[in-house]
């Protein structure tokens, strides 16, 4: 037996004899084996249990409530010309980096002239990424961003900026919802690599207790809602 | 009423027995007041929280076996003091093992302890009290009461009833005072920090009268107060409630 | 870590006379106390979720090793290594051994109160490797040579112009006559001397607020985002959790991560909630090529069937230190080692023992005020009773104490006698007041009569009075 699995049995003893439960009995395994398989909800607090309308509503006021900020297009063409326009809007230079997310790469660039696309992994001085959300949570304003190479995760962290487009029908009540769309898409029991729960930027309270953005990651998080339907590409 | 009086067994602590027989009187009239019949049985001591509390089981259980007898004939159980009945409601029962014949005795005495204000207004629906104090009151929420008893609106509501009473709540009212029984002559530095804090929230109140429900913190508020040379006054809240309020307060001699 | 436990008493003396520390942990009381208690009142639902966590975790740990190998399969199956270990010793020798096998020169780390548990810091520097705290707290200790003071907010008991100094003192490459009078230009400059480190850094190390069994994932909870940018951007990603941190499912680390924010800094949610599961895929073009969970013990499985089991539901949200005025008094340091406040008062004497932390649970006025906003409703006060009581078994507690309860002890079994000593002792004490109705001085009460006057009794007990009434 290997060292790391000695101490497996070690520990794994100690607890049996501390529970004074026998390893084999069958009854424990399965209720632990019914459990994970039927991953049953506990309590969902009433506000996350609302209609799309009032799910987008209210994840757009509790994000702005943690200092993200929210804005809304109609239309994915839309997109480029916004993106420019908060860029402009907060001195920032026209240059973006963002994933090979196919909703993302079909968005017509070109609209908005100035503005500079690179695809790939956040690098050191990039100061804005461009992301787009797997799901939305509205509970608590919360964004739920799933790694890959459509968006990959440092495109959340790195720059001073984030912004992220949403489509409206993507916008869930609760965490729960969510994890049940994450379900659908990668499996039972599967998950991507990482999942982030994003509520507003970067903030510290280590200093005094006073809260500052941006102590590690952005300083500012922009949210685009796309007001359209669930499902129509 | 009067057909039937309620028959309360008094539980007077150790603290109001030696230090301030007053507050036992008061509570007795308070009760008196409000239909009871009371009595004091001769076989009790103190509740056995100085063993509980220093982690000497065997003597606890010995100390509430005595008092578990001693307030067996009562209909009632009531002290003046939320630490002491909080130690017969919600510690007794925990002292004995599950299912044993002095368990449910335990018990037994549990279910029919009160904490004397809660019990006038919560069993004999007490709306108010017939006294009077023309003073500007603070209320300390003592930790026991508030947190294992949930002694909170019962004193103020009271208080609202004495007439030309103004109550000031003070900041941090349920913030313990720093006393813990033994903890404050154990850990005195740490004791005498809290109680600096809860004295400037007392002072910051502006109320000239501090009221509270257990001797042991009005105590140690008051002898802290006294030391500082604070002008304010001590005092049970049962005193004010029976409109008992001649005696020198708590700290205070008779010149 | 080594302890000064032990030595509770002195450090509690110094803590009170330390001007600077007592004008930091001021902000305690004023800023997470109140923030918890709004972020409590804004959810109807919050006591039933806290009802709901209490189970849940009791349900774990009756459950603990079936949830563990789960949990191990499912890391396994999405490509990462469970590594198991028995002491603090082992875990560090584990992690320092990984880091050296990778060749790694700088080390990036998240948050973690294991690593303060198994020294990990001082494990790293003694092989050459140099670790980086990120969280902006951890750094600010890291460069004070300081252990942290507190579950959530290591730097509590530092003020602002302490920090700038120790900026000045260590980022000696920037100009001196910049401004870092505002938190914002300390933090500021934290982020830009950080940022170079995750970049440069060979292996990043997180700790776990919960494992998840279902999926084999560690989550981290973090406002900065430090934790993420130290698990994503190096090659290799070490967890280091102890093993109670495992959760059944997903729903119910959602259940977890409702009442730790708000009970922790009242957020509804912290700003970044971070599920890692397995290193990164074939076409993930960022995260880590290893993903390593090293599962610590160091005494926990010991703690299950006992008095202390309950203990072990503890998510180490720091409501307990917030709201304990012991805590606000003297600060975390003053605790002797890494735990701190009404938790570590029960948690510290189970992993290091109670011979060198006996005083912990003795410092607790048993307020109450810990239990009562634990989310996971543990009863703190009653288990440091439970260790009182050990102590007192063990003939741990002062042989001063022991004595005077003796001999109270005695006297209040034999009510006849206790009335005639305390009328005597009424009589007496009133006496010796005189007319001042207090005293100063009091024989065998030097504790009580060091900062406060005793009240005097009225002179007579009231058995005596009520017998002289009439009464029977």
């Amino acid at each position: 037996m290997s060292e790391n699995a000695t101490r497996r049995e070690e520990i794994l003893g100690r607890i049996r004899s501390s529970l004074k439960v026998d390893p084999d009995a069958m009854d424990r395994l399965e209720v632990v084996a019914d459990r994970l398989e039927d991953h049953k909800r506990n309590l969902v607090p009433e506000r996350a249990v609302g209609t799309s309308a009032k799910n987008v509503k209210q994840f757009c006021q509790m994000m702005e409530a943690v200092n993200g900020t929210v804005e809304h297009v109609k239309s994915p063409s839309e997109i480029p010309g916004a993106i420019s326009k908060y860029l402009r809007n907060h001195n920032l230079p026209q240059v973006i980096r963002r994933g090979s997310d196919p909703a993302l790469d079909k968005l017509p660039w070109s609209k908005a002239r100035t503005l500079q696309v690179s695809v790939g992994v956040a690098r050191k001085d990039d100061e804005v990424s461009v992301s787009r959300a797997f799901a939305a949570v509205a509970e608590t304003g919360t964004l739920v961003m799933t790694s890959g190479a459509d968006n990959p995760t440092s495109l959340n962290f790195l720059p001073e900026n984030h912004i992220v487009v949403v489509e409206s029908g993507r916008v869930a009540g609760s965490y729960e919802d969510a994890w049940d769309v994450v379900r659908a898409v990668y499996g039972d029991g599967e998950m991507p690599r990482t999942v982030n729960l994003i509520s507003g930027p970067s903030r510290t309270g280590d200093i005094e207790q006073k809260i500052e953005l941006g102590a590690h990651g952005p300083r500012r998080l922009h949210v685009i809602v796309l007001n359209r339907p669930a499902g129509s590409k | 009423m009067s057909e039937s009086k309620i028959k309360v067994g008094l539980f007077v602590t150790c603290l109001v027995d030696i230090f301030r027989p007053s507050v036992g009187f008061a509570a007795v009239k308070l009760l008196e007041d409000a239909g009871c019949t009371v009595e004091v049985p001769e076989m009790q001591t103190c509740c056995g929280q100085p063993a509980y509390n220093t982690g000497d089981r065997k003597t606890s259980k010995e100390i509430a076996e005595k008092t578990i007898r001693a307030f067996e004939p009562y209909e009632y159980v009531v002290a003046p003091s939320g630490s002491c009945a909080g130690m017969l409601k919600k510690h007794y029962p925990t002292l004995f093992g599950e299912g044993t014949g002095v368990q449910s005795r335990a018990i037994a005495l549990a279910d029919k302890t009160h904490e004397l204000v809660s019990f006038l207004t919560d069993v004999l629906e007490v709306k108010g009290v017939d006294a009077q104090f023309g003073r500007c009151v603070t209320y300390h929420d003592s930790c026991s009461g508030l947190r294992e008893l949930k002694v909170h609106k019962q004193p103020r509501k009271l208080l609202s009833s004495v007439a030309g009473l103004e109550l000031r709540e003070m900041s941090d009212a349920n913030v313990c005072c720093g006393f813990g029984g033994t903890f404050c002559v154990k850990y005195p530095d740490i004791s005498n920090d809290m109680l600096t804090k809860k004295m400037a929230n007392i002072e910051a109140s502006g109320a000239d009268v501090l009221l509270a429900g257990d001797l042991g913190c009005l105590m140690n508020m008051a002898g802290k107060l006294k030391r500082d040379g604070s002008k304010i006054e001590v005092r049970h809240v049962a005193e004010v409630l029976a409109g008992e309020t001649l005696l020198p307060s708590i700290g205070e001699g008779e010149d | 870590m080594d302890s000064t436990a032990h030595n509770f008493k002195k450090n509690a003396a110094g803590a009170l006379n330390d001007a600077q520390l007592q004008r930091a942990l001021a902000h305690v009381p004023r800023g997470f106390v109140k923030k918890r208690a709004d972020a409590a009142d804004a959810l109807p639902e919050f006591e039933r979720l806290r009802d709901q966590g209490r189970d849940i975790k009791n349900h774990v740990l009756e459950h603990l090793d079936i949830y563990l190998e789960a949990f191990e399969e499912k890391v396994v199956e999405a490509g990462g290594y469970v590594h198991w270990a028995t002491t603090a010793e082992e875990a560090r020798n584990l992690v320092v051994r990984l880091c050296l096998d990778r060749e790694a020169e700088t080390v990036t780390k998240g948050k973690s109160m294991i690593s303060e548990e198994i020294g990990l810091n001082a494990g790293l520097e003694k092989v050459g490797i140099e670790p980086v705290e990120t969280d902006l707290g951890e750094y600010i200790i890291q460069l004070r040579g300081e252990t942290p003071s507190h579950l959530i907010a290591p730097a509590v008991h530092l003020n602002k112009d302490q920090i700038e100094a120790d900026f000045r003192r260590v980022h000696t490459e920037l100009p001196e006559e910049r401004n870092l009078h505002e938190p914002a230009s300390l933090v500021h400059e934290a982020r830009e001397i950080l940022r170079d480190k995750y970049l440069d850094a060979d292996v990043g190390i997180t700790g776990a607020n919960f494992l998840i069994a279902e999926t084999g994932t560690s989550v981290i909870v973090t406002n900065e985002g430090n934790g993420d940018l130290t698990q994503i951007l190096p090659k290799t990603h070490i967890v280091i959790a102890s093993i109670e941190k495992v959760v059944p499912t997903l729903e119910d680390a959602s259940t977890f991560v409702r009442l730790l924010a708000r009970s922790a800094t009242g957020q509804e949610i912290s700003n970044y909630t971070t599920f890692s599961t397995g290193p990164k895929r074939r076409g993930d073009p960022d995260g880590p090529n290893e993903y390593h969970v090293v599962l610590l013990d160091n005494g926990r499985s010991s703690m299950l069937g006992t008095e202390f089991q309950d203990m072990l539901r503890c998510i180490r949200c720091g409501a307990c230190l917030n709201h304990c005025p012991v805590y606000q008094a003297v600060g975390g340091h003053a605790y002797g080692w890494v735990y701190s406040g009404p938790m570590g008062s029960v948690l510290t004497p189970n992993l290091i023992g109670v011979d060198e932390a006996g005083h912990l649970p003795n410092a607790s006025t048993f307020c109450g005020r810990c239990e009562e906003v634990c989310p996971m409703r543990i009863p703190l006060p009653r288990m440091m009773r439970n260790w009182r009581e050990r102590e007192f078994e063990k003939h741990l507690t002062p042989f001063t104490i022991r004595r005077g309860l003796g001999v109270w002890a005695w006297f209040a079994q034999r009510p006849k006698l206790y009335q005639r000593v305390t009328a005597l002792a009424s009589r007496l004490l009133k006496w010796r007041a005189g007319s001042k109705g207090r005293m100063k001085n009091v024989p065998l009460a030097d504790g009580w009569v060091k900062y406060r006057d005793l009240p005097a009794p009225q002179g007579k007990t009231f058995q005596q009075m009520w017998k002289e009434r009439g009464n029977v």
